[in-house]
């Protein structure tokens, strides 16, 4: 990125650049509790019929267990634009694969039903 | 040796930039990375690849789960009902709690507290060793009641259910021999994704052995965290993939009332 002539001291300009963050214990113990609440609503949730609602209750409640832990527990929140751009492309990347697959599947007796 | 392009373009950056080439202060900042911070991006990249690759591994066995379960969704509700919903959510609270307190042992890391780093670590160990322990009981019973696939799979308690004593109606949908066969295919999704989930923790429990000697002897209280930051982030990732795992294995197929 830099170069000799055009230096960039605070390397700021470089998207690999982030503010080194140290999250507090506060912080923490607000995710864990969040995450422990979250796990008894699952768990609730489960034991009331709500038809083909429950496995999206379900899977709802664990993806935003985990995009809190990823941003706080693997503070994904504080690092830089290289690390968040990282695992969004990865995540994305496992989507469309299962896309893929599942379409892939779906087609394969098309039109024989 | 000399030539006509050096003797008219004098290596004048080194003399220049002399005095940042010199700004190694840890023993830990290798010197093929201009500054400790892009050393320490590169680490976090790293890491992040690494566990991006760990997320197509267990997304593969995910989609299988997903494929069969709409393929044989009666066999796969009886197989879950099998399950104990105390002990994976009594699983589930020790594994978050596993997480916080790797996550304070991070932060113990970054304010330079080798003591309280020490204790984190080894409350991290010892709620990793719980998980397992409770996972060590519920394949216990099921090597009990011959539900572990294979040759001596027991389809007895899929095709007859046990009675209600009060209602005297079978506490269980009753399955076709062909379906409760089905089972076997969730048992072995369910041993192939917690036993390789609890490989990882068993893996992870032994860097922690590792790290927590380690930063007994001080290695991670000068301001050198990123060994515990990028466990942290190992160790996070396995929280996530169980995560998962309770719902889709353990929940989502419950009855109300029965």
């Amino acid at each position: 990125m830099s170069q000799p002539d055009h230096r960039d001291e605070l390397n700021v300009t470089n998207p690999e650049h982030a503010e080194h963050h140290i999250v507090t214990p506060i912080t923490y113990l607000m995710v864990f509790g969040t995450l422990l609440v979250f796990t008894g609503i699952t768990v609730g949730a489960a034991y009331v019929d709500l038809g083909v609602f429950n496995p999206v209750i379900a899977l709802a409640i664990a993806c935003f267990k985990a995009v809190i832990v990823i941003l706080f527990f693997m503070h994904v929140l504080y690092q830089s634009k290289l690390i968040k751009m990282t695992v969004a492309a990865g995540f994305f990347t496992f989507i469309v694969l299962i896309t893929m697959t599942l379409s892939d599947y779906i087609s394969r007796a098309w039109g024989l039903w | 040796m000399d030539n006509a392009i050096v003797a008219t373009h004098p290596h004048t950056h080194e003399t220049a930039v002399a005095a940042e080439h010199e700004h190694v202060v840890l023993p830990q900042h290798r010197h093929h990375f201009e500054t400790e911070q892009q050393q320490r991006e590169a680490g976090t990249f790293g890491m992040w690849l690494f566990l991006l690759t760990e997320i197509m591994f267990f997304g593969g066995l995910f989609f299988a789960y997903l494929l069969y379960r709409n393929w044989y969704n009666p066999a796969f509700v009886a197989g879950s009902n099998q399950l104990s919903i105390p002990l994976g959510a009594a699983n589930t609270a020790i594994l978050i709690g596993s997480g916080f307190f790797m996550a304070l042992g991070v932060w113990a890391a970054e304010v330079r507290k080798r003591g309280l780093l020490v204790i984190f670590l080894i409350i991290t160990t010892v709620l990793g060793f719980a998980f397992l322990g409770i996972k060590g009981i519920e394949y216990h019973e099921k090597w009990e009641k011959h539900h572990i696939p294979g040759a001596n799979f027991d389809i007895s308690e899929f095709v007859n259910p046990p009675l209600n004593p009060k209602t005297h109606k079978p506490v269980e949908t009753p399955l076709s021999p062909d379906m409760a066969q089905k089972t076997q295919v969730f048992f072995s999704l369910y041993f192939a994704m917690t036993g390789m989930h609890a490989l990882h923790m068993i893996i992870g429990i032994g860097l922690l052995f590792w790290l927590t000697w380690r930063a007994y002897y001080g290695d991670f209280s000068s301001g050198y965290v990123a060994p515990i930051e990028n466990f942290g982030l190992y160790w996070h990732f396995v929280d996530i993939v169980w995560l998962f795992l309770f719902p889709l294995l353990y929940l989502i197929n419950r009855h109300p009332g029965s």
